[in-house]
């Protein structure tokens, strides 16, 4: 609607500085960006591919202190199985997927989606060689392998959030120094909770799913939250955190955490693509 | 080697989608839906996969400074959209296969026989152009018609304008052209033209720019828009960072836990 007052205010506006923005600085209800096209294959690879990652990192120190040798086996299989997973979940994400190997016929740092192809390749090879070394017992190879599975695997908790973070997408390029800590200690909560829930009880598990609890606790940083966010980042902190403290003798209290926290986990790499998804039809 | 550019003088517009109907007859795209929007005279709605050229039909309330005299008539302007072809492109750098490629013309191309839709391009391109053909697979956007400018011939969309509004030519050339429109214009006491074009961004410049009347946000033109290339060092180094602290954090909390054991 249009009345005298505004018509003033127009004119005093086009006098003072020579023309008028009008009313509307955006096209019809047409968002700028366009929204992210994954499906739900790409959260489950950054679930499965980080958990699997950092598995790897678990595995090399629980090898080199002394650990229990079923945590250390475990843990090499966790990694070497999540990337047998994340191959086709990615794949199946891809709108020609007969075409994944195109993703290898270059490499280039600056396309983090190039970089992460080129790790998950580094980290399939890897944990691959430590697993089967490990089966057909050669424990020097099995522990060399490892250290590269493992260096691989950090790449794959992290890269992910540079991924998404060196994006157009608002909500996502607001948070680029904060996405790849954020999925970093997801993946570490969901391996350290598949291991618990496998039966393994070393200290150092309960020190890391408090850890990550604290952090996840901390770090719910994102303003507009949908409810997969909110309810990822209950079942990823203070779930878990009350589970872990309060119930430190309890073995099911313990399991119930690394339950919440596996599904947590989960939940907050669909949550952060949603929130995308979200962000891109605000522009 | 000449450098081309589209230069888009929307005061010349008569929104006639010429070039729409030019570009989808020319290039093969197909329809992506027969909607009523109720956006003005659009029904196109925007660029997308299947839509390379969009001209965009923005209307004003009765304003001092948009050329409406009548409070009862609203003022009409067309602008004819288009994939910016940046200097620094965002979906180019993105592109995981090599796919996407610049052209000896200064364009940006997305060779068909190579996408395998990773859809990347879609989410890194700070315009919204580029989008993925469910039904294809791949990603799509205004190829600038290089198989045209192979052949020496200006795009489709350029050659079909009736009135001019799309003018296709040597980068530098066309940018001395629209300087020369802007001080006519503004001669004419039309002091709300301007020319979008955001050199002084990330983007570095573009290969499509235009000549709108007032705020250039009306024609969803940010006006600060970022090539996501420059986020990567911040990126990195976090996730250097949180590759540190989780080898770190296990090393330690193991060591640790001999130490109970």
């Amino acid at each position: 609607m249009i009345d005298e007052r505004r018509l003033d205010e127009l004119r005093e506006e086009a006098a003072r500085t020579g023309s008028v923005a009008g009313a509307l600085l955006r096209y019809y209800d047409v968002p700028l960006l366009k929204p992210p096209v994954w499906t739900w294959e790409v959260p489950a690879y950054f679930f499965v591919g980080g958990a699997a990652g950092v598995s790897a990192m678990l595995a090399v120190a629980a090898r080199t202190t002394g650990a229990d040798p079923r945590l250390v086996k475990d843990a090499r299989w966790m990694a070497a199985i999540g990337a047998v997973i994340s191959g086709p979940l990615l794949i199946a994400d891809l709108g020609r997927p007969e075409r994944f190997l195109n993703m290898l016929r270059v490499f280039k740092p600056q396309s983090p989606m190039s970089v992460g192809a080129w790790i998950l390749t580094a980290f399939g090879t890897f944990s691959a060689a430590t697993a089967g070394a490990d089966l057909l017992r050669f424990p020097r190879v099995a522990d060399i392998a490892g250290i590269l599975s493992a260096a691989s695997g950090l790449g794959m908790a992290t890269y992910t959030g540079v991924l998404l973070g060196a994006t157009a997408i608002p909500a996502w390029a607001e948070h680029v120094s904060l996405l790849p800590f954020h999925f970093g200690a997801s993946a570490l909560g969901a391996a350290v909770s598949v291991l618990q829930l496998r039966g393994h009880d070393d200290s150092a598990l309960t020190a890391l799913g408090i850890g990550v609890a604290v952090f996840e606790t901390v770090a719910a940083v994102s303003t507009e939250k949908s409810i997969t966010m909110k309810a990822a980042e209950l079942l990823s902190g203070p779930v878990p955190l009350a589970l872990r403290i309060l119930g430190m003798k309890s073995k099911r209290a313990k399991r119930a955490a690394a339950a919440a926290t596996l599904l947590g986990s989960l939940l907050t790499r669909l949550a952060w693509v949603e929130e995308g998804k979200t962000s891109a039809e605000k522009t | 080697m000449t450098t081309t550019a589209f230069f888009t003088d929307s005061t010349l517009c008569i929104g006639c989608k010429a070039c729409e109907v030019a570009c989808k007859e020319w290039n093969g795209v197909p329809d992506d839906g027969f909607r009523f929007t109720g956006m003005s005279y659009d029904n196109t709605r925007s660029l997308g996969h299947s839509t390379w050229r969009h001209v965009k039909f923005v209307e004003h309330e009765p304003a001092i400074g948009h050329g409406g005299n009548s409070p009862s008539h609203m003022t009409w302007q067309f602008s004819s959209d288009v994939c910016k072809h940046c200097e620094h492109a965002g979906c180019l750098e993105a592109c995981p296969t090599g796919s996407i490629v610049r052209t000896e013309f200064g364009g940006v191309y997305i060779q068909p026989d190579i996408c395998n839709g990773c859809g990347y391009c879609v989410v890194t391109c700070p315009f919204g152009v580029v989008d993925r053909r469910p039904d294809d697979g791949r990603a799509f956007k205004c190829t600038f018609c290089y198989d045209r400018q192979k052949d020496g011939l200006q795009p489709a969309c350029a050659k079909a304008c009736p009135t001019g509004s799309i003018m296709f030519g040597d980068l530098e050339e066309l940018q001395r052209a629209a300087d020369d429109r802007i001080a006519k214009l503004h001669g004419l006491g039309m002091t709300d033209a301007n020319i979008w074009n955001p050199t002084d961004t990330s983007v570095g410049g573009t290969h499509a720019f235009f000549l709108v009347r007032g705020d250039a946000r009306q024609y969803n033109l940010p006006s600060q828009p970022r090539v996501p290339t420059t986020l990567l060092r911040e990126g990195w180094t976090a996730a250097a960072a949180a590759a540190g602290a989780l080898a770190l954090g296990s090393l330690f909390a193991f060591a640790l836990g001999k130490r109970k054991r």
